[in-house]
């Protein structure tokens, strides 16, 4: 593979001239979610770590504005020093994969990662504004906008959250951003099975309490959390102003009361317990094993645990995001069929041994309709082929 | 409106290709096919009954179409699509016709596709919090269904009552409380979707995100042009214990645009910022009787959620930073009866100008620092034309629904009421904001599109759009100007 090259364009213009003269690109940001498969076809590096720096900021518009490349460590130390946040709480996954680097906004909007809010307030995707971009014949577009409600045309952006850069480099990025909580806290059950765990949050959710995160640990899993080691733990997050977040894990506990023993943890427990989950922590030592991330619906997580008999598991977003951790090979098949069997959605196969990677399918095959449309729609932003696709083939 | 004669445009300044002769020749054997296919009275033919059709909730402009037709099943709508995909027929998908920006008017050789006939609710899943319905069920019916329940929807466009759900996924509807909860797209979990060429597809369910591409996510908001949604999952949300509006008055704009940026700012979400300016207050006090004060020049109605407590402890807050920003006037609503009359007045702001006048209704959205100064230029630029304009928007997120006040039966201020609007629509795109922020482009907006995207831009849209209808069967006249379409896609000089 002596003739792979990389390039690190500055600037959109330098970008769509590098696309025009070469081919076999595959897009790049910092280059730590290092998801997909792997088919072996030598490909150049199209990376838009040169292209950084925060363009526009200014918290009162809580929209920010940025080049595709630029780290996301600079974003985060922009948006504390502004008291705001990323609503859906990027997740970064250096915890699980091992990846050295700096994770890039580009990056992370192509990979649309977002973590236990998602399943209230959005993915990376729904904060996602807007974007410019170059597509594979060298034009430089626009698409959407700076302001929070756009229905200008067709919503190209949200094509480009989660093509982990297999569209088209995204060269400048618009995004939503929310002011930070005055506090957060986390109500924690303590020893139910999975199956009461998820009734339980499903009878968190039905509340007005606003529950921002629900999560269950069983106790294989929450013997890693100091703070909720012993027993399984179903963890339910509530945030805002101190008084309303009282009020409400009171309200919440008596609702609660018959699922048995309860603890509360207070700000700083609750920031530490939802970074280790949203990063998939408990599976962070055991680096040689395949890891699955499942979205199911909510009730399905557990049940999908279950069938599958599997150990090393937990369940986020009230139960419908399952992170799996297999023994010894990903059992694709198994996996993927249980879940069409208890009635959909899809697994993505975010840890994998290289050999791995190359013999199963990461990305869940679609049925043939969609695939077809897919197709067509890779064609339209790359008819000549420049951009590496086989990542999410 | 009865002096007009129906089956001619009222306005000409946006053009549609004239009809395909050809297709209308065959229109007998069109509807024959189309009768096969649905039978009883699924097929609409008769020209008084078709009537109804022909325009949508942007009156301005109608035509006659060559039929409609108003399948009971997603198998029918796949028969259909397919037979007219083959015949070469445009096909106009129609939710309730409640359209502001003529995304629902037909053409006079297009099938009008109707959801009006499939309104069940399918599926209500709490533990979940899913529901499932047909395309053409009202977007009030999903909230009223699960309200005993505790549940709701949460986005409420003003046509609630009439437009459906099939017609907000076209336009990626918002709502008075999408500050909070998201628009259309935010909350849209799955779609069953035939295809042109009759394929029916399932995308998402009732799990969160897309396998490979998100193409959820390109269908929400596509106004009608990558296929027909027969059925949707959305996500149901626990309704709050309770809800309360405070309304303040201020002497200026500039006031009200900096107190709703500091209440966003201090991490409080409302569920509600709605703007009102001195005009639209008069209007709706004459009609409503809500008791909004009259010597003030800007109104805002901010509603939040929770327990007693804690709305007590949020209002406190907004009321201080109220004070900050000079506030003339504070009304809090001390029982349920005021809170609905605070409401009243806003709620019926459409209605009670179209009492007093006919108007174009606007939907550009901007950047929340450029409010005050895109309030400042709507009122010179209306004033320019010698028309009214009356401003209730939502401020919280900045999307501008200037209500352009004219004479609909007079020609000339219609053109003149027309080119201010899109004048306004420059305005806010030159602010940094975009030509429409919940309406969608239709026809109202399409010629405005290259001020906001360039050709490359429009090109790519464009080519995205034909991965779906390679041969724009699908509502063809609509979104993308005929200026930026070239010679291979149909518009106006392909004929």
């Amino acid at each position: 593979m002596s003739s792979i090259k990389t390039f690190k364009p500055k600037t959109e213009e330098e970008c769509a001239s590098i696309i025009l003269e070469g081919s076999g690109f595959e897009i790049q940001g910092g280059g730590t979610r290092a998801i997909g498969k792997l088919d072996g076809v030598e490909r150049n590096i199209l990376s838009t770590a040169a292209m950084s720096g925060i363009i526009d900021y200014e918290p009162a518009e809580m929209v920010m504005i940025a080049k595709a490349g630029t780290p996301l460590a600079d974003i985060e130390k922009a948006l504390v020093k502004g008291k705001q946040r990323m609503i859906f709480e990027p997740l970064d996954y250096r915890t699980l994969l091992g990846t050295k680097g700096k994770p890039t906004i580009g990056g992370l909007i192509a990979s649309n990662a977002s973590g236990p809010r998602r399943f209230v307030a959005g993915a990376c995707r729904d904060s996602f504004l807007g974007a410019r971009f170059v597509n594979g014949k060298g034009d430089a577009i626009k698409a959407g906008g700076r302001v929070m409600k756009n229905v200008t045309g067709l919503d190209l952006i949200k094509l480009l959250a989660g093509s982990w850069g297999t569209l088209a480099p995204m060269t400048e990025v618009t995004f939503k951003v929310v002011p930070q909580v005055e506090t957060e806290a986390t109500l924690v059950l303590h020893g139910l099975t999975s199956e009461k765990a998820a009734r339980a949050m499903a009878a968190a959710m039905a509340t007005s309490c606003e529950v921002t995160a629900a999560a269950h640990l069983p106790e294989n899993i929450a013997t890693g959390f100091k703070d909720v080691a012993g027993k399984s733990a179903t963890l339910l997050r509530l945030e805002g102003f101190e008084n309303s977040v009282n009020i409400r894990i009171e309200k919440l506990k008596a609702i609660l009361s018959a699922f048995g023993e309860q603890s509360v943890l207070n700000d700083k427990q609750t920031k530490a317990v939802w970074a280790d989950i949203r990063n998939v922590k408990p599976f962070s030592d055991s680096k040689d094993k395949p890891v699955w991330r499942v979205s199911v619906a909510p009730m399905i997580g557990h049940q999908l645990v279950s069938q599958l008999g599997a150990e090393n598991a937990f369940l986020d977003w009230q139960g419908g995001l399952v992170w799996l951790q297999m023994d010894e090979k990903p059992e694709a098949d198994k996996v993927r069929s249980t879940i069409a069997k208890l009635g959909g959605g899809h697994a993505t196969l975010v840890r994998a041994s290289d050999e791995q990677r190359q013999s199963e399918n990461v990305f869940q095959p679609e049925n043939a309709a969609v695939t077809a449309i897919s197709k067509r729609i890779r064609e339209q932003f790359d008819p000549l082929g420049k951009f590496y696709t086989g990542r999410m083939g | 409106m009865s002096s007009v004669e129906m089956s001619d445009a009222i306005s000409t300044g946006i053009q549609m290709p004239k009809p395909d002769q050809a297709i209308l020749a065959r229109r007998a054997e069109i509807v024959a096919a189309l009768k096969a296919i649905v039978p009883g009275e699924g097929v609409v033919d008769d020209p008084t009954e078709m009537r109804p059709f022909e325009t949508d909730g942007f009156l301005a402009y109608r035509f006659m179409p060559l039929a409609v037709v108003l399948p009971e099943t997603t198998e029918q709508i796949s028969a259909v699509l397919r037979y007219l995909a083959e015949a070469g027929v445009p096909v106009i998908p129609r939710g309730a016709g409640t359209s502001l920006s003529g995304g629902a008017i037909p053409q006079e050789d297009a099938v009008i596709v109707g959801l009006s006939r499939m309104i069940k609710i399918l599926d209500t899943d709490y533990e979940n919090r899913t529901l499932t319905v047909q395309a053409g069920a009202t977007n009030l019916s999903i909230s009223d269904a699960v309200s005993a329940d505790g549940f709701f929807y949460a986005p409420d466009p003003s046509s609630q009552l009439a437009c459906s759900i099939g017609g907000n996924i076209g336009m990626n509807s918002g709502g008075a409380h999408c500050l909070k909860y998201g628009v259309t797209t935010n909350n849209l979990l799955g779609v069953k979707m035939v295809l042109v060429d009759g394929t029916v597809v399932d995308l998402g369910g009732e799990h969160l995100d897309a396998a490979g591409l998100d193409l959820l996510g390109v269908i929400c908001g596509s106004e009608g042009q990558l296929g027909i949604v027969t059925e949707a999952t959305v996500r149901l949300i626990a309704k709050p214990e309770g809800a309360r509006p405070v309304m303040f008055g201020f002497d200026t704009s500039e006031d009200a645009g900096a107190c709703v940026a500091d209440i966003i700012g201090t991490g409080i979400v409302p569920v509600a910022i709605e703007f009102m300016d001195k005009p639209a207050i008069d209007i709706c006090e004459a009609f409503a009787k809500a008791g909004y004060p009259m010597d003030v020049n800007a109104l805002l109605i901010v509603e939040v959620e929770g327990s007693d407590e804690e709305m007590d402890d949020m209002l406190a807050r907004i009321v201080t930073i109220a004070k900050r920003h000079k506030v003339k006037v504070v009304k809090e609503s001390q029982s349920a009866t005021e809170a609905a009359l605070i409401w009243k007045g806003r709620k019926s702001a459409f209605g009670a100008t179209g009492r007093i006048a006919d108007y174009i209704c606007m939907d550009g959205t901007v950047p929340l620092g450029q409010l005050p100064y895109v309030l400042k230029e709507t009122a010179r630029i209306v004033d320019e034309y010698g028309l009214r304009v009356a401003n209730v928007f939502h401020a919280g997120d900045g999307n501008m629904h200037p209500l352009i006040l004219y004479n609909i039966n007079d020609p000339v201020e219609a053109q003149k009421a027309e080119d201010c609007g899109m004048d306004l629509l420059r305005l806010c795109v030159d602010a940094g904001g975009c030509l429409t922020g919940e309406h969608g482009v239709g026809i109202e907006k399409r010629d405005l599109m290259l001020y906001q995207y360039t050709q490359e831009d429009l090109d790519q849209q464009m080519a995205v759009r034909a991965a779906f209808d390679p041969e724009w069967i699908l509502n063809p006249s609509k979104v993308f100007p005929f200026e930026a379409r070239g010679n291979e896609r149909p518009s106006i000089a392909a004929e």
